[in-house]
């Protein structure tokens, strides 16, 4: 399963409400771009979904939620920690073994940070601190992926190929994203978010980003 | 200016402790006092390595004890730590750190003897305590971020050792290799009440006005202080950590015959061990209470208080000993030393020599506790101003330290001083045992006389002093807003 009915979704911070009550249908092989403006309630709309479908999502939060004393090895290998034994892992700390060197190696090869792996990600820029997590989103290999502003740090051509790569791995996505033209390129289903409400929920053909600004 | 609530708590503490010297017994009463301290002077810039053999010994058993206690120590306090959030848990830690480590050597005296066990015991036990407090404080100041992001399914353990530890190891390591260095000075003080460290070479030292002996015990002591970071190597550690338990000494062995006396019949306070019934126990509580307790509490606090003040009036007066922002650099490295020495000798070693040399009264106390605890306030102090860029036309001279620095750093100052209010107050009470007034006086004499039932209810009373001053002092740093890492 990979589609989902998130219905009567609320959020409010200090008793004032900020989302909802909001429903969304998401179907199976959707890949929803959430727009709007910055305080619209996308990054508590992505938080509010992740709670309902936890174990089927794949996270790339806003703050990445990385370990900043561990390389970057072992902050994508936390995306399976669950698939292994304590032992497994307690060893993996200390020493890694070859097959899971082998698969990170590749996954950060596509991301252009294989040379990055065994560097603490405290040194890292903020664009690498951000590939950081998305390898570690597309390591977790789940169904569904759930980013808030992915590639907010990313140059032109390095956000290009990483919108890519997450639509070619995850059949279902719904990511944030504040750029309207990479939000028409890359995902099936626009979803504009105004004061907590849905306020346009349409096919991204046919968009064009004037339709969108409206949001804004 | 007095609108300011730091200000204000800064006037009612100076104010406190001035109504405080009114009642303090202050005097010299030594007959030749600046002889005393000048041939004392003389002993340590005339050093004398070569006249015992026990010392090299000293200092290796002081080593050991140190190694031993806090490795146990920290040990038993990382897994309290992981348990910390349980009430119970809290306040046993509190309570064990309450009770100084060497009101903690007398009482495993009494039963243990002059084993290596009762040095062990005696840092382990309050460091556990300790330890588990901070640590618990370093994993919850952990970024609870990464464990969010788990998946869902990851065991307890696996999370905590890949989303906890690695956050937290850098502190927790500096906080431990601190402690070493507090545990190297709680070892040597451990030989003031017999145990084969440092303490016991230099009381003998003293006491026979072997004054270059005691100088080439304490050049040591500093010079082995100083280079921790050169010999405390993390590669070295387990050897350290498996070694030590090898040099702790003989000592005496065990009587266990002792032990079972000591819970069964010492401690029971003397009216139930003879019978009288809980008749008899109000007579002797409110007898021990009237002539003990209050009058060591009394002292206690007095003391500490003027103390507390004395502490950050050397604090302010030593930090721009070390700062960047005046000019020289033979000033900074001669305040480099001066700033290590003073943090460095142990606050008891201070007040048994210049008791020594002074005579009974509470003054080599207070001048003890402010320079050693001034000491340590003043070098944290100082190094924060090197991180603070002033403008380049920014006054200078006394102007400079009085508009641009103290301003500046008041707040964590007085936030370090209310912090070590506590450990002040600890520090006065064990005290007593050199013969000032306080709670550890009467603590002492109590062992002397084979009271223990009365020296175990004054250490109780002593544990629950530090520990209403503890929240005192943290109830007032909530107040006033002041935050502040744990320094010992």
């Amino acid at each position: 399963m990979s589609g989902f009915d998130l219905s009567g979704l609320t959020a409010s911070f200090s008793g004032k409400r900020v989302i909802g009550p909001l429903s969304l249908q998401v179907n199976p092989g959707d890949k929803i771009a959430l727009v709007g403006k910055s305080g619209a309630g996308k990054s508590t709309l992505i938080r509010l979904i992740h709670e309902r479908v936890n174990r089927d999502s794949s996270l790339v939060p806003q703050d990445l939620g990385l370990v900043n004393a561990l390389s970057v090895f072992h902050n994508v290998f936390m995306g399976q920690l669950d698939k292994h034994t304590t032992w497994y892992n307690t060893v993996t700390l200390a020493r890694p073994f070859a097959k899971d060197r082998t698969e990170v190696t590749a996954l950060l090869q596509s991301l252009g940070m294989k040379e990055k792996l065994w560097t603490p990600t405290a040194s890292l820029s903020g664009g690498q601190r951000q590939r950081v997590a998305i390898a570690r989103a597309l390591y977790r290999n789940a169904a569904v992926l759930l980013a808030d502003e992915p590639v907010s740090a990313l140059d032109g051509p390095m956000a290009n190929s990483v919108m890519t790569l997450l639509r070619d791995r995850f059949s279902t996505s719904i990511i944030a994203l504040h750029d309207v033209e990479l939000a028409l390129s890359y995902c099936t289903r626009i979803v504009g978010i105004q004061d907590g409400q849905v306020a346009l929920d349409q096919p991204s053909e046919g968009l064009t980003s004037s339709d969108i600004m409206s949001l804004y | 200016m007095l609108s300011s609530p730091t200000v204000r708590t800064s006037l009612i503490f100076l104010a406190i402790a001035l109504v405080g010297l009114l009642f303090a017994d202050i005097a010299i009463t030594a007959s030749n006092p600046w002889r005393d301290l000048g041939n004392f002077f003389l002993g340590i810039v005339t050093p004398n390595f070569f006249s015992s053999e026990g010392l090299m010994t000293a200092l290796l058993r002081t080593v050991a004890f140190a190694f031993v206690g806090v490795a146990l120590g920290g040990v038993v306090g990382f897994l309290l730590a992981l348990v910390y959030r349980s009430l119970p848990v809290r306040m046993f830690c509190a309570f064990v750190r309450a009770i100084h480590e060497l009101f903690w050597a007398l009482i495993f005296l009494q039963f243990f003897g002059f084993h290596p066990l009762t040095g062990v015991l005696a840092i382990a036990i309050p460091y556990a305590g300790i330890f588990a407090k901070v640590y618990s404080e370093i994993l919850e100041e952990a970024d609870p971020e990464p464990g969010r992001v788990l998946p869902p399914g990851t065991g307890n353990i696996t999370a905590f050792l890949y989303t906890r530890i690695p956050d937290c190891w850098v502190k927790m390591r500096t906080y431990t290799a601190y402690r070493l260095e507090c545990g190297l000075r709680s070892s040597a003080i451990l030989g003031f009440v017999g145990l084969p460290t440092l303490g016991f070479y230099l009381e003998a030292s003293f006491s026979q006005g072997l004054y270059s002996d005691a100088g080439a015990m304490l050049i040591l002591f500093y010079v082995l202080i100083a280079t921790m970071p050169l010999w405390v190597r993390p590669k070295l550690l387990p050897v350290y950590i498996l070694g030590a338990p090898f040099f702790l000494g003989e000592g005496l062995p065990i009587v266990w015959g002792n032990l079972q006396r000591f819970f069964t019949e010492d401690i029971v306070p003397a009216p139930l061990r003879n019978g009288e019934g809980l008749a008899g126990l109000t007579p002797w509580l409110s007898d021990l209470m009237v002539n003990e307790a209050m009058p060591g509490i009394w002292h206690t606090i007095v003391l500490t208080q003027i103390a507390l003040v004395a502490t950050g009036i050397i604090s302010l007066l030593a930090f721009p000993l070390i700062s960047n922002h005046f000019g020289g650099p033979i000033r900074r490295n001669a305040g480099h030393v001066a700033l290590v020495i003073a943090r460095s000798t142990p606050e008891y070693i201070l007040a048994y020599i210049l008791l020594q040399l002074w005579g009974p009264s509470m003054l080599p106390a207070v001048v003890a506790l402010a320079l050693h605890n001034g000491g340590i306030i003043g070098h944290l102090i100082g190094r924060q101003t090197n991180s603070i860029k002033l403008r380049a036309d920014a006054i200078t001279g006394f102007n400079r330290y009085s508009w641009e620095l103290v301003p500046r750093v008041y707040r964590s100052f007085l936030a370090f001083l209310f912090y070590r209010w506590e450990i002040i107050m600890r520090e006065t009470a064990i005290l007593g045992i050199l013969g000032i007034y306080t709670l550890g006086f009467y603590v002492d004499s109590a062992i002397q006389n084979i009271r223990f039932d009365r020296a175990m209810v004054l250490i109780l009373v002593t544990a629950l002093l530090n520990i209403g001053v503890d929240a005192l002092g943290r109830y007032i740093r909530r107040k006033l807003a002041l935050q502040t890492m744990p320094t010992c």
